[in-house]
């Protein structure tokens, strides 16, 4: 029977309510009193120096507030990067300055140039229009082959070339590597791409400024995924305020995947406006400006190599990457191909020897940055389309090719710094042949046959690494922040709970889920619990949600704090009972004496707490709060295999998804009907960066796939149905709930499921394909078939 | 400026638009109907789907001026008259067709002037219906599913919640 409350149920979502009814409240819907509006000159050539830069004629124009260049804003600092990396001779990543407004050069097209304030939107529009600029262009560097090269242009003079580090990760030294392919029976390589992409959450971004002349205090609203960090980073690095001084509001964000973690140069910009120019300012991008200016993803060329033996057994595993980071260092950036790609390169197989080697460059491009899994996919990317080509040249059967390789054992060290805790790999991949009904495919090949159509499947695993931490750990590795969270238990004198959290939820469904898991430890209603979350001036601290860390890291400091406030409540239940608080149970709410008919209820309880007249005032504080921080041990690994069918028209090269499974391994689950929401929305984004989303910029650094004219995002009908089972479940051993995470998993395992699946039905038609790169576009596959 | 009035949720609105206001700004910006959300610049998006006369109209390819006299439905006034979420409403919440909320509006929208004109969609219909919606969030599995419902067709055998 499914639980209808508490871990492991699925209420519906209380969110739902206001955002079904228009009742959200998102940062574009918040007006300021008097607020100025500001926008934006932005860079329509890729690479310049700027000569002059004339704003007379445009402050002159009705409603003109104040315009700013990058003179003012050369004495503050600029975006910081949160990872430095240290390159394969130990030094340090280079790292050149990232200014809130271009000042001398411009190095990407929509760079911010001029950022004109006035009474309306419109009004700063057209001022921004009398703006004169007076620019000499430069030969734009786009290409990441010919960034590398010797004598490239620079994209930074202060620089000594493009190479932002050259990394190399992994047990495998050069000889050792040298000596394994040497001696392998088998050795497949694959060239591919990981195509770049945009985050595209469908809120655009905001951002609202606010200063308050009484008490010098500042108000950031926007659309951010961790607004304390935006607070530290903002305060500390760029406009050097005191953090007491500034509050960030997140309030409702529509959707973010990676784009909304970083900081950036608007929102550093509205804040400091707002005490410039005496009134608040509002910023509100359009899906255009969010284009050429949000922090794109993926990006990679790579050259992998798989070496076997003679009984298929993985012997070693080498890759070599270019990885692009566009014209300066958004917060995340050098972590992305490095420590969240290097470290997952032995995926779910026990292969000896790993070898990664990460080149990240320099270009005249929009900062490139973490996109839903940001790393992982790459990694999955290339090894589980490596494995399959190898399947495909030894002509043994993809799954068992990697059945015979799955690390079994667990604790397993990997050669690549990472300890598995837990799995179980050839369980999930039942799940999956289930799920995917894989022994009725060959029916299915049959009737697409018969309609003239080619019918493939693809199957593949995934590993992730959730939770990044521990902080000592990851700090070691170039991390400047912490990778912990808090939390904040707030029982009122009447039993209600107010739980702030440092996570932050933007369709994640934290209102929901995380009450579930302290309902369940009290024994008390859900309705009983609010979540607060998406403001610093409320919340405690929190490092905010990405890499699928908010119920594995924050969900664990609720649960620490929740002891303690069970703990607390005991000793007063004990006091109010004449017992001792070991012999006091908690359970459905009530506090019992072990053994004893003896009992209080939770309100009674809690009012004590702040109506102390019968109280051991002596041992104990009045109240009933508690705060806890949570660093945890070590990563999760959530797992899984998913399984792709497609179907390809040989007339027109156009594929088409026809069945798509997903199998994971999560560990435990808090609400079921969320965590399938989750991988069902990842799953489409792989969909979509497989066969139709791709940023195409031309060889002078314009970006052409510029509009959803041009950007493919997936329909409704580009995608099916998903088969989704989350039944394979092996506990994460190291946090008190046992979860992993589940936030990026579609979006890891499911772009090599389809490309998989392409070459399987291409092949079945004879044709000699072994790779088609990301998007697998109609023209690709027609070009394939037929070139 | 000029003045313009319409109906919006029954009620009599009006106000000073420029001549490029469009519809989507008069409910945020005049009206405050902050329901109807904004999402791209090339009317690919449909965030900001409304009802003008009874036809779904992405109220960002629409002047404000061009709506004078229509009456116009918005997403703060599909719930049912004592407030409780009408069956396409309910129906999103009961199989999980959200999950940030921005796309939702235009999706009840749009998902109500589909069944008024077709009650029992298949899902590939809904699928082609849906073209002009974009969700980033819930790879649309939860959608369909939800208008099915919404339709009365029984959506058990279709996998997961
Ligand atoms: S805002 Fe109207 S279609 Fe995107
Ligand atoms: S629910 Fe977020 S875009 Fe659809």
């Amino acid at each position: 029977m499914p639980k209808d409350s508490g871990i492991g149920a699925s209420p519906k979502r209380r969110e739902d309510v206001r955002f079904l009814t228009g009742n959200g409240n998102y940062t574009d819907d918040i007006n300021v009193h008097g607020q100025a509006y500001v926008h934006f000159l932005r860079a329509d050539v890729a690479h310049a120096t700027i000569n002059g830069l004339d704003t007379s004629a445009a402050e002159a124009m009705p409603g003109v507030v104040k315009i700013f260049t990058g003179d003012d804003f050369a004495e503050v600092g600029g975006i910081p990067c949160g990872w430095g990396v240290t390159d394969r001779h130990g030094e340090p990543q280079q790292e050149p300055k990232h200014p809130i407004i271009a000042h001398g050069k411009i190095r990407h097209v929509g760079e911010i140039v001029a950022a004109v304030v006035a009474d309306s939107l419109e009004q700063a529009r057209d001022a921004a229009e009398a703006i004169e600029l007076d620019l000499s262009d430069l030969p734009a560097v786009v290409n990441m082959k010919s960034a590398a090269e010797d004598g490239a242009t620079k994209v930074h003079d202060d620089l000594t070339s493009n190479v932002c580090y050259d990394w190399v990760f992994g047990n495998g030294e050069d000889d050792a590597m040298e000596a394994a392919f040497a001696s392998a029976a088998h050795v497949t390589t694959l060239e591919l791409v990981n195509n770049r992409l945009v985050a595209n959450p469908m809120e655009p971004r905001v951002a609202i400024g606010e200063h308050n002349k009484s008490n010098d205090e500042y108000t950031l609203y926007t659309t951010s995924q961790n607004p304390h960090v935006i607070r530290l980073l903002m305060c500390a690095f760029v406009l050097g305020l005191p953090e007491h001084k500034v509050r960030v509001v997140a309030p409702d964000v529509g959707g973010g995947f990676g784009s909304k973690i970083f900081h950036y140069a608007e929102e550093a910009f509205c804040t400091h406006a707002a005490k410039a120019c005496g009134r608040a300012v509002k910023w509100s991008s359009t899906r255009s400006e969010a284009f050429i200016s949000d922090a794109h993803g993926r990006d990679h060329l790579t050259t992998i190599d798989l070496a076997l033996d003679a009984d298929n057994n993985f012997t070693a595993l080498r890759t070599r990457t270019h990885a692009n980071m566009g014209a300066y260092l958004s917060t995340f950036s050098t972590s992305v191909p490095t420590y969240l790609h290097g470290t997952l390169m032995a995926g779910n197989y026990k292969t000896p020897l790993i070898q990664v080697n990460v080149k990240s460059l320099f270009t005249n491009t929009v900062p490139v940055d973490a996109y839903r899994g940001a790393g992982r996919p790459e990694a999955t990317y290339s090894i589980e389309r490596v494995i399959d080509k190898a399947a495909r040249e030894l002509g043994v059967d993809p799954i068992a090719l990697r059945r015979q390789n799955f690390v079994t054992e667990f604790p397993y060290e990997t050669p690549v710094a990472l300890t598995y805790d837990t799995g179980d790999y050839h369980g999930t991949m039942d799940k999956l042949e289930a799920a995917a009904d894989i022994s009725g495919f060959a029916a299915r090949r049959a009737e697409s046959e018969a309609k003239g159509k080619l019918r493939g499947l693809g199957v593949n695993c995934y590993i992730e690494a959730c939770g990044i931490a521990p902080s000592n750990v990851v700090g070691m590795l170039g991390a400047r922040a912490g990778l912990y969270d808090a939390a904040t238990v707030r029982v009122n004198a009447t039993g209600s709970i107010s739980v702030f959290v440092g996570a932050h939820s933007h369709g994640q469904g934290h209102e929901t889920a995380f009450p579930q898991v302290v309902a369940e430890m009290i024994g008390i209603d859900e309705s009983m619990i609010d979540i607060v979350h998406g403001d610093t001036g409320r919340v405690p601290f929190g490092m905010g949600t990405y890499g699928s860390r908010s119920i594995a890291v924050c969900g664990s400091a609720m649960v620490r704090a929740t002891e303690k406030i069970i703990a607390k409540a005991k000793k007063i239940a004990a006091h109010l009972l004449e017992a001792s608080d070991a012999d006091i149970e908690l359970k459905d709410g009530v506090f019992t004496v072990a053994g004893t008919e003896k009992s209080i209820d939770w309100g009674s309880v809690t009012l004590t707490a702040y109506v102390p007249a019968n109280y051991p005032l002596d041992e104990l504080e009045p109240g009933l709060e508690e705060t806890a921080f949570y660093d945890p041990a070590n990563f999760t690994y959530p797992a899984g295999a998913y399984a792709c069918e497609v179907e390809i028209d040989p007339e027109t090269g156009k594929v088409t998804v026809e069945r798509f499974a997903a199998a994971d391994d999560f560990g435990n689950i808090i609400n079921p009907m969320i965590v399938d929401g989750q991988v069902h929305g990842g799953i489409g984004q792989g969909i979509g960066q497989a066969l139709l989303e791709n940023c195409v910029y031309d060889e002078d650094g314009q970006l052409l796939s510029a509009s959803y004219m041009d950007y493919a995002m997936p329909r409704a009908d580009d995608v099916p149905f998903y088969a989704v089972d989350h039944s394979s479940q092996t506990p994460c051993t190291h946090n008190p709930l046992g979860v992993k995470g589940c936030g990026e998993a579609g979006a890891i395992g499911s772009p090599p499921a389809v490309v998989n699946a392409v070459i399987d039905a291409l092949q079945s038609g004879g044709h000699d394909i072994t790779h088609i790169d990301m998007p697998v576009s109609p023209s690709r596959v027609w070009a394939a078939m037929n070139g | 400026m000029s003045q313009v009035t319409m109906t919006v949720n029954g009620k009599t609105a009006s106000g000073d638009v420029e001549g490029r206001t469009l519809l989507s700004q008069f409910l945020r910006e005049n009206l405050n109907l902050t329901g109807t959300h904004v999402g791209c610049d090339t009317s690919q998006c449909g965030a900001c789907v409304v009802h003008v006369n009874g036809e779904a109209v992405k109220s960002c390819t629409m002047l404000a001026a061009e709506a004078d006299g229509a009456d116009v439905a918005t997403i703060e006034g599909q719930a049912n008259a004592d407030g409780s979420l009408n069956t396409i409403q309910q129906a999103f919440q009961d199989h999980h067709g959200l999950q940030c909320g921005f796309c939702t509006p235009g999706m009840v929208m749009s998902a109500a002037a589909l069944l008024k004109d077709n009650p029992k969609p298949s899902e590939a219909e809904i699928r082609d219906y849906l073209e002009g919606n974009i969700c980033r969030c819930t790879g649309y599995h939860n959608i369909v599913k939800a208008i099915m419902a919404a339709s009365g067709q029984d959506v058990s055998a279709i996998a997961a919640e």
